[in-house]
């Protein structure tokens, strides 16, 4: 089998990806999913608040999906479902599995990785006490609930205030679960603010910040958890204990991006967003490899995915196309300052478009400050914002004129600064 | 009445009743929870122990070296993973060179093959051990093991040859009557002949139910790690520390499917039934195997488990017949390097029980059980003609370790089939990856329902109350309501 761009994903991103490349002229893409349907994990986020930026109006996630997948039929974009990508090696051979096609490769000019993330398990946290049944992580209780049809749970706490989470406390509370508290170890929410609002100030739930949970108990099923405050280094502060009687904790407690097939193919990986390195055109280091979504780093809105996703797309048609500039000297981005990563990691002013969105997370809480921009040692933007959180992705647009005519540019540097 | 009634699905219960097996005798394991390998030997190291380090002329060392050497063999026989992999005791401390020796010549003594190496030769085996070791006991016969796998194996073999498991029974009184015992549980009475008691951090209880000479087992909790499999290459040997001024260390092994385990700690502790991990117990094991390994990355930890050992007052493995109550086999004090020595327990209590019954060979005794395929160690070619002919081993169930339904639906309709999350997960790892069951609990759920034909809401983690679903949702309630 021979594809010009194989996608791996058709969640939000894969499908995104697929959509704007056949709209900027490739007409042999083919996306691989290994769920039984296209859309990811949208098809089980039934809330609302999808696509404000995209469509202007307010969708639940399957309708958000759908408004994707129709123009994948439209444009007679083929994919596969059911299907596990088992291997990608350097020159773009793709192995792949499914029940009916069994096991078979595929040759690509293009891949786009669009694998998205997993939710980080109890076991990564290390939190202490039994392994009873009733521990599940809040995009499985989702699923559970969501797709499946099934409580897994009456009395709840929920460790971690992540976005899935929170809206995991509303859901099972409308389905009549009760959710005695949402605890959260950092000394802010992990999540959107609009979600700690809309989730947990209108049902009444707790929030409280700088607690973990400290003992699990119960041999069979959950009978009951500890939380304790922590301090400043998330250690447990002695005598702060409270028990709680529950049958169900759900754990929201960070994303993992998916990156075991990249780091197969020996993509170079960025430590702080487990996703892999990219350029201005979010091309990992092996030309051609594209990646977009939350494989690439963790977004909290979908419609940025979108954005992102539709960017890699076009690019991966430049590239197959052969339609892509010489690559200039790259000009590394370096995130300081309470600016934990940026993606892309470095520019190539040749193939950098008229503007340039550049996506990035602080790394705590700030009021009243400073997004700052320095091209080497030249401030080139100050901008001040009220709020800033590390559950919200922030972003700057960087304009390619600007960057071809400061001269001897070598390094550009994304900073926080108080004044 | 029963020929024999082996208390305990764990391994040393397994083994006896493999072994036998080969003869025409009527036995049932019995077995309080839902599943084989239900208790200590769930959570332990996995470790075939070379055997340097028991006590020269105990029981203990004789069968730990007899099990060491059976393993291989029996890996082949059984079809469970093992790989003999090599360890090596880490001495840190030139003070310390005099304890190393004694241990040495324990080994020695024992006839297990082992050689001091010098630090030089002991980086170049293990480039990434410390550099605060000075040197170390080699033993090339040391191994690991799948715990799992092997008990599983064994139990599987015991019932293809007629073995009756009996799950979810427990023995709550034991007397002795004409000819025998009576058991009695909470599904009823059990009579047999001889009662082999393999109950693991329990047996002490039945024991001194029938014997004025009493024993004490106390359960010792030893809490572990588990590292991704990124992590299973760090090293290649299983790496133990000779206990020294920092008290008794921790080990770090590869295990047979390519993770990392360090671990455990020793917490003595009176509830044999109790394996919570504790705060401090793992703080304890991530600072001392950092010990051995200091790069180890500790980062990619995906869990964290407890098991309790079956510690012996007397440090000592129990194997015999009761010297006042006849009939009665003891396969107590069971603790490490217990893993390694079920296959020789095994046999050395089929001798015991065959001075007691005399029974004839079993002339249909099947010794060889296929495990559950693996399609990752077909060729392409056979891979792709397995799923020709299944398509269900084209379905990928669980994401992080690749586990096909194909493997699924094996483990669920083969003898002693899965019947839980768990048990699927110990038969065919699902579940045991990186997310640690995120992704592919729903899926398995779906499919055991399917495939035991019971709802949902009756699928378990592990058995009796570890139900994963309490109540189906309002639309389902509302969506039954419609359809009627």
């Amino acid at each position: 089998m021979n594809y010009e761009l194989v996608i791996v994903g058709g969640g939000p991103a894969g499908l995104a990806a697929a959509v704007s490349a056949k709209k900027n002229g490739c007409d042999s893409i083919l996306i691989l999913e290994r769920d039984g349907e296209l859309g990811g994990i949208l098809n089980q986020c039934i809330h609302n608040g999808f696509g404000l930026h995209t469509f202007k109006e307010e969708l639940t996630g399957p309708e958000y999906a759908s408004r994707f997948i129709k123009q994948v039929e439209e444009l007679q974009i083929e994919y596969k479902l059911n299907t596990m990508v088992m291997d990608i090696t350097r020159d773009k051979t793709i192995t792949a599995m499914n029940r009916t096609d069994g096991l078979f490769h595929i040759q690509a000019k293009a891949i786009i990785l669009a694998m998205g993330c997993r939710e980080r398990p109890r076991g990564a946290l290390n939190i202490p006490g039994t392994r009873p049944a009733g521990i599940y992580s809040a995009g499985t209780a989702q699923r559970l609930v969501n797709i499946e049809g099934y409580l897994p749970g009456k009395e709840v706490v929920i460790l971690g205030s992540g976005d899935i989470g929170l809206i995991m406390a509303r859901r099972m509370t409308l389905e009549g679960a009760h959710v005695q508290v949402v605890a959260e170890l950092m000394p802010y929410s992990g999540g959107l603010k609009r979600n700690i609002v809309q989730c947990l100030d209108d049902y009444g739930i707790p929030l409280k910040l700088s607690h973990t949970v400290v003992d699990i108990r119960g041999k069979k099923r959950l009978t009951g958890i500890t939380l304790a405050e922590v301090d400043a280094n998330g250690k447990p502060i002695p005598g702060t204990e409270e028990d709680y009687q529950c049958d169900t904790l759900l754990l929201s407690c960070g994303l993992i991006p998916e990156n075991e097939l990249s780091l197969g193919m020996g993509i170079e990986m960025e430590r702080v967003t487990s996703g892999p390195v990219v350029n201005e055109s979010l091309e990992t280091n092996i030309p051609g490899v594209f990646a977009c979504g939350n494989v690439l780093h963790v977004h909290d809105l979908v419609d940025f995915v979108s954005q992102e996703a539709a960017t890699a797309g076009a690019n991966a048609v430049s590239y197959i196309k052969g339609g892509f500039a010489a690559l200039s000297p790259e000009t590394p981005i370096e995130a300081t300052d309470g600016i934990r990563y940026t993606v892309p990691k470095k520019i190539s002013v040749s193939r950098m478009p008229e503007e340039l969105t550049v996506r990035f997370r602080v790394g705590t809480v700030y009021q009243n400050c400073y997004i700052s921009v320095y091209f080497n040692d030249t401030r080139v933007l100050h901008r001040k914002r009220p709020v800033m959180a590390p559950g919200e992705m922030e972003q700057v647009k960087l304009s390619r004129q600007e960057l071809a005519d400061f001269k001897d540019l070598n390094r550009i540097t994304f900073k926080i600064e108080e004044t | 009445m029963r020929d024999v009634a082996i208390i305990g699905a764990g391994v040393s219960g397994s083994a006896c009743a493999r072994e036998l097996s080969r003869y025409q005798l009527d036995i049932c394991v019995i077995e309080k929870e839902e599943d084989v390998c239900a208790g200590t030997s769930k959570a332990n190291s996995g470790i075939v122990h070379s055997g340097i380090d028991a006590a020269p002329g105990s029981l203990m060392a004789k069968l730990n070296v007899q099990g060491n050497q059976m393993m291989e063999e029996l890996s082949k026989e059984l079809d469970f993973p093992f790989r003999r992999n090599g360890s090596l005791i880490l001495c840190f401390d030139e003070a310390d060179r005099d304890r190393l020796m004694e241990l040495y010549s324990h080994g020695e003594k024992n006839g297990v093959p082992c050689e001091i190496i010098e630090k030089e030769q002991l980086k170049k085996m293990e480039p990434n051990v410390s550099d605060e070791a000075v040197c170390a006991i080699y033993c090339p016969t040391g191994g690991i093991v799948c715990p799992f796998g092997l008990n599983i194996a064994l139990a599987e073999n015991a019932a293809v040859n007629g073995v009756e498991f009996l799950f979810n029974t427990q023995v709550l009184t034991i007397t002795k009557i004409d000819d025998g015992f009576r058991l009695t549980t909470d599904q009823g009475d059990i009579e047999a002949k001889v009662v082999i008691n393999a109950a693991g951090v329990h047996a002490d209880t039945f024991h001194n139910m029938v014997s004025t000479r009493k024993i004490h087992i106390m359960p010792r909790r030893g809490e572990y790690c588990l590292l991704d499999k990124s992590a299973g290459t760090i090293v290649d040997h299983t790496i133990f520390q000779l206990p020294g001024k920092f008290g008794k260390g921790v080990l770090v092994t590869p295990t047979t499917h390519g993770n990392l385990l360090i671990g455990p700690t020793a917490i003595d502790q009176e509830d044999g039934d109790l394996t919570a991990t504790t705060r401090d117990g793992l703080d304890e094991v991530l600072k001392k195997s950092l010990k051995s390994v200091p790069d180890l990355p500790l980062r990619s930890v995906i869990t964290s488990f407890a098991g309790n050992r079956a510690h012996e007052d007397g440090h000592e493995f129990i194997i015999e017949e009761s010297a006042d109550a006849p009939g009665f086999v003891d396969v107590a004090g069971i603790e490490s390097p217990g893993l390694t020595s079920a296959p020789a327990i095994g046999v050395m209590v089929r001798s015991i029980v065959a001075e007691i019954l005399h029974p004839q060979e079993n002339p249909d005794f099947i010794s060889t059980r296929t495990g559950i395929l693996n399609p990752k160690h077909l060729s392409e070619k056979q891979y792709a003609r397995l799923i020709k002919e299944k398509p269900a081993y084209g379905n990928i169930v669980c994401r992080c370790e690749m586990v096909t339904e194909g493997e699924i639906i094996d483990a669920i309709h083969r003898p002693l089939g899965a019947k839980s999350l768990d048990g699927i997960k110990r038969r065919t790892r699902a579940g045991f990856g990186r997310c640690q069951a995120g992704f592919c609990s729903p899926k398995i759920m779906d499919i055991l329902s399917r495939e035991l034909g019971i709802s949902q809401m009756d699928i378990t983690k592990c058995g009796s109350d570890s139900k994963l679903i309490v109540d189906v949702t309002k639309s389902s309630v509302r969506d039954e309501g419609e359809e009627s």
